[in-house]
């Protein structure tokens, strides 16, 4: 039980390269902290940092109102789970989580207890006297995070933990890491690249860019308001749509200050296909390119008027002018066939000309 | 595979016997003349077809060794050259897996110079640098011992180049977990990286005890007593005898007596042997 606060945390390495540029995260007793960023975005760095397997260049770590830069990762009463599971290959799955306790002195008797309750909790009872290499990939899983609980730690730590498994595996154990936080209720710091495990995982959703923190904040909150262009398209699947104001199309219809904003973003949900346009908001012509039906839903994706330029944001997934439209349903317009679609004046997004402010209209 | 075909399988055979037959025969004429009383042999005429003496050759080769040249039983010959074998084997692994984890988990200054220091030492073999290397072992006074036969052979460069590369496999993950997990590096080592490391030292074991088994140079410069003497050795002495008639009959035992721990050691690790030779995945 504990609360971890990083203030102005900075990482430059010997050759230069500053991987983590200050930043500042609060994560209260008990809460679920997700830091999300494409590759290279320092998540990973930052997680090892507060683990104590990075040295920290300037700033302050704090676990449980204690500063921690100059401890051993050992005595910092954290666990780690790490992307590959790094469970020891020679010892059986009890010892893979007996061996922490061990290493601390612990009595046979009270270590026995710890790891069969763990065991029990991740239902892996009956393969406690098995290899890891005997085990599945999600039983691996399931055997480092019966390593991280057994110590009892402060402090949950997880490296993309998921990544190794698949699709549907992931799945059920998000839910299941999930469950298993809220009922020990032990602070945790998750890492991660996949935005939709990022939004279902977390109370508080760090978003992290080229070392720095572009937005942190609950994650609905965060898909509310993004605060940047690249919080906009990072987070939501598809991405927002984003295109400049300067074209008199938009601007027009914009008027006034907004107008003047520079970046206009519009989520694929809130686009309608319509003839009219709704008050103040926003109204475009497209020519449909390519349909996607997933069943529930279909993505239409168009292209406007020819000349228009998209704006480009980090990570740039779709090529000028191109526009998605998150039709509920599987009734899609044909391709080739000239549609209209429009937003409502609430569900625009405003940003200034370099992506860095969000600009309330 | 390809369809069955007889005519097809039948010269590749015929090559592979032909070779089982160069390599083997040797041998069995070996283990054949070690059977028979001397006076046969000595005659001109080797049978090949085993003897009746067989026993008593290798009882009187293995408790009194030659009556004329060599005081020495083979028994105890063995026993030098076992000591001497088992010796440079755990010596040399052990030196070598303490140098690579140095090498390959610590970032101390001089990291790289020191690897191929040890590296470029594969140039100096005992051979190379047998003067120097016999003044020293002389100035120690560990002539006619056991620690003058190990001792000088031990590092191993190759070896610790071996380890390095299996090392460098272990992931970094594995590493941290352990130190996550209250190991330092002491305990990390015998904990996790020996056990991992076991087909690889199974694996050299067998490679280096075979080394260290067939030493010759340097057992017969450093050692003069006879019961220091290796067996390696103690064939070729007995083989020159001046003024009598070579015991070839004690010679041949004494030849296949030899071969036998080599081979043992050999056949019990071999699937050790094999595993930590093509093992990848760890």
């Amino acid at each position: 039980m504990a609360n971890v606060t990083l203030r102005d945390v900075k990482k430059a390495y010997p050759n230069g390269f500053e991987a983590i540029k200050g930043v500042d995260v609060d994560v209260a007793d008990g809460q679920f902290c997700v830091l999300v960023g494409p590759s290279g975005c320092g998540k990973s760095t930052l997680l090892r940092m507060v683990a104590g397997l990075e040295t920290i260049t300037s700033g302050e770590i704090n676990i449980g109102g204690k500063v921690v830069n100059q401890v051993e990762p050992a005595d910092r009463d954290i666990a780690m789970v790490f992307q590959n599971y790094a469970l020891y290959p020679h010892m059986s799955v009890f010892n893979n989580m007996a061996y922490g306790l061990r290493n601390r002195g612990m009595k046979e008797a009270e270590i026995k207890t710890r790891v069969e309750e763990a065991a029990r909790i991740l239902e892996l009872g009956t393969m406690l006297t098995r290899k890891p290499g005997q085990l599945s990939g999600g039983q691996r899983q399931r055997v480092a995070m019966g390593r991280a609980i057994v110590r009892q730690p402060k402090v949950f730590l997880f490296d993309e933990p998921l990544s190794n498994l698949d699709a549907k595996l992931r799945i059920s154990m998000r839910v299941e890491i999930r469950k298993l936080q809220r009922r020990l209720n032990v602070t945790s710091i998750y890492v991660t690249h996949d935005q939709l495990e990022a939004m279902t995982l977390a109370d508080i959703l760090v978003v992290m860019n080229g070392g720095q923190v572009e937005q942190v904040g609950n994650p609905l909150a965060i898909y509310e308001k993004p605060a940047t262009t690249f919080v906009a398209s990072f987070i939501g699947a598809p991405p927002m749509n984003l295109m400049s104001t300067r074209q008199d199309e938009i601007k027009s219809q914009l008027g006034g200050s907004a107008g003047e904003a520079g970046i206009l973003g519009i989520r694929p949900e809130d686009l309608v296909i319509t003839d009219q346009t709704p008050s103040g908001g926003v109204a475009l012509s497209l020519t449909v390119e390519a349909i996607e039906r997933v069943g529930a839903e279909t993505f239409v994706y168009g292209s406007r008027a020819p000349d228009e330029q998209r704006v480009s944001a980090t990570p740039g997934e779709l090529p000028p002018g191109e526009i998605i439209v998150r039709i509920p349903g599987t009734e899609a317009p044909a391709i080739g066939a000239k549609i209209r679609v429009a937003a409502t004046r609430n569900k625009l997004h405003l940003f200034s000309n370099d992506g860095r402010t969000r600009i309330e209209a | 595979m390809v369809e069955h075909r007889r005519f097809g399988n039948l010269l590749p055979h015929l090559v592979l016997i032909a070779g089982v037959i160069v390599v083997a025969f040797p041998v069995y004429l070996a283990i054949i003349a070690s059977t028979h009383d001397n006076s046969v042999i000595a005659n001109g005429q080797m049978p090949l077809y085993p003897g009746s003496h067989g026993l008593e050759t290798y009882w009187n080769t293995i408790m009194s060794g030659t009556g004329r040249t060599t005081r020495e039983p083979v028994g105890s010959m063995l026993v030098s050259s076992f000591i001497m074998a088992v010796g440079i084997a755990l010596g040399k692994i052990a030196i070598s897996i303490i140098s690579a984890y140095a090498i390959v988990f610590f970032n101390f200054p001089f990291r790289m110079a020191t690897f191929w220091t040890i590296f470029i030492t594969l140039m100096l073999p005992v051979e190379v640098r047998i003067f120097p290397t016999y003044k020293i072992t002389s100035d120690l006074h560990m002539l006619d011992s056991y620690s003058g036969l190990i001792l000088p052979l031990i590092a191993s460069a190759t070896a610790t180049l071996l380890f390095r590369q299996f090392f460098m496999t272990v992931p970094k993950e594995l590493v941290e977990a352990s130190k996550m997990d209250g190991a330092g590096p002491i305990r990390f080592f015998f904990d996790t990286l020996l056990p991992l490391s076991v087909t690889n030292i199974a694996a050299l074991f067998v490679i280096l005890f075979i080394y260290g088994w067939n030493q010759y140079l340097w057992p017969l410069l450093i050692t003069t007593r006879d019961d220091m003497q290796t067996i390696v050795i103690g064939i070729k002495k007995i083989i020159d005898v001046k003024d009598a008639l070579t015991e070839w009959s004690v010679a041949m035992a004494t030849a296949v007596l030899a071969m036998l721990p080599p081979v043992a050691v050999v056949v019990l690790l071999q699937r050790l042997f094999v595993k930590g030779l093509i093992e990848t995945e760890k």
